[in-house]
């Protein structure tokens, strides 16, 4: 298993980075942390005749506060993210994620960006970057634009980057005061992708949810937000009956696949379970906050 | 065949010059052109951990990495560890408690361990398995693998 020959470019600066992609057309592609590009090279699943190697460009992994927001470069790598003390402090949900992703290893060199731009259907930080309300910043030779998550995610290893484009970061806000947060998943193994993963930020005031986020991911082709469900919290305490309702709210909302690891059935089942327990600690978090 | 690339690269204190092609995976550059056997490959797609190695300090899988990419890097691999009759602490504890069998996946847990004792408490045995979620042992010796590393967890292995 070796990967084909490819031409290879290590880029210095976002400029040079992208002149190579727009000169290169649809033929090269960009390896950061190559934790998910290097094993489709060397099943040959891909064929790019360049590969675009942004490692070595400086500042794309600083991690950094503005007012109401974070700003995580796109070569900022999973450890980083797990470890950062910005993070534990503004983004506690995000830490406890990242320390869900793989193995040390596979953390040590994976990057955001291109966990964002690979988009695995189970994969942790896609479901974060929905949760969060990320905006994410594309580069190409011709510009750069802003998108928000919720309109990046298309389908399975699919997203709303053009071949010429990279992503240089996201922007992640600040969780409002009086937030709590959950995360729970169930994997074969740790490390493994999730078979369901549900994480939720409820914000209280006077005793009832005044915001609620819900997000999934291994429940379908993306990562998604559970919308409806997030509705029926709004203004209300959390107790059981509303629990059970909004367990199956997201029940009815997914359409899991069937696969090798767990049917369609099971993983909807747990997607339930999942969100039941992240809702009841984020609730517990949130009212701890407020005492 | 595409342009070969200049690379220097430090392995375990010295530093190669070599031309290498940029498909070069880090595990062959290790293995065929320095004749550095210690670091086994398995998988070649990240699954197994046989073949981790350190990165300027960080645990990294060798086959999802190009020898062109560690240009100017420092990589250590199992050789650097210790030799026969010089083995160290984390070497000697898996002599001790017989925390290999066939020996394939050693080099990989070694490397995998080393990193794990020094960024994290591993203060249970879950911790332990967590942190080796990454490695598979095809002799399934996993318990004697734990109770070496829990056997010099605190030891000295953190970073100074």
């Amino acid at each position: 298993m070796k990967p084909p020959a490819f031409d290879y470019i290590a880029a210095d600066s976002i400029a040079m980075a992208v002149a190579a992609l727009a000169e290169a057309g649809d033929d090269a592609k960009i390896i950061a942390g190559g934790q998910s590009l290097v094993p489709m090279l060397n099943f040959r699943m891909l064929r790019p005749s360049i590969l675009v190697d942004i490692n070595r460009i400086a500042g794309l992994d600083v991690i950094e506060e503005t007012s109401g927001a974070i700003r995580i470069g796109a070569l900022t790598r999973h450890y980083q993210l797990e470890t950062s003390p910005l993070i534990s402090r503004h983004l506690p949900v995000l830490s406890c994620a990242m320390t869900h992703v793989a193995h040390l290893a596979i953390r040590n060199r994976g990057t955001i960006g291109g966990s964002l731009a690979h988009a695995d259907p189970a994969a942790e930080l896609p479901m974060m970057a929905l949760l969060l309300d990320a905006e994410l910043r594309v580069a190409s030779a011709s510009g750069e634009r802003t998108i928000a998550a919720r309109d990046f995610f298309l389908g399975a290893l699919t997203v709303d980057l053009a071949s010429d484009e990279i992503i240089t970061g996201i922007v992640l806000p600040k969780l409002p005061l009086r937030t709590g947060w959950g995360f729970a998943e169930v994997a074969r193994r740790h490390g493994d992708f999730a078979l369901a993963a549900v994480a939720a930020t409820l914000t209280v005031s006077g005793g009832s949810i005044e915001q609620a986020r819900i997000a999934l991911t291994g429940v379908g082709p993306t990562a998604l937000r559970g919308t409806e469900a997030e509705g029926l919290l709004i203004g209300h305490a959390l107790e059981p009956d509303l629990t059970h309702r909004v367990v199956e709210a997201v029940r009815a909302t997914i359409e899991p696949e069937t696969d090798l690891h767990a049917s369609s059935d099971y993983r909807r089942h747990l997607a339930g379970v999942l969100t039941g327990r992240a809702l009841a600690a984020a609730w517990r978090r949130a009212n701890e906050s407020v005492a | 065949m595409s342009k070969t690339c200049e690379i220097g690269v430090t392995v375990n204190g010295t530093t190669h010059r070599a031309a290498v092609e940029p498909r070069l995976l880090l595990t062959d550059f290790l293995r065929h052109t320095l004749g550095l056997t210690g670091t086994h490959v398995g998988c070649e797609h990240g699954v197994c951990g046989a073949c981790t190695v350190l990165i300027d300090g960080d645990s990294a899988r060798a086959c999802l990495m190009f020898a062109v990419q560690a240009d100017g890097r420092s990589i250590e691999t199992v050789e650097s560890l210790g030799r026969i009759g010089q083995m160290n602490a984390l070497q000697e504890s898996f002599h001790e408690h017989h925390a290999l069998q066939c020996g394939f996946c050693t080099p990989g847990m070694l490397m995998t361990a080393t990193d794990l004792l020094r960024k994290y408490p591993l203060a249970t045995d879950d911790d332990i398995r967590k942190g080796l979620s990454g490695n598979l042992c095809r002799c399934t010796g996993y318990e004697h693998i734990v109770k070496a590393i829990r056997a010099v967890v605190g030891k000295g292995h953190q970073r100074p």
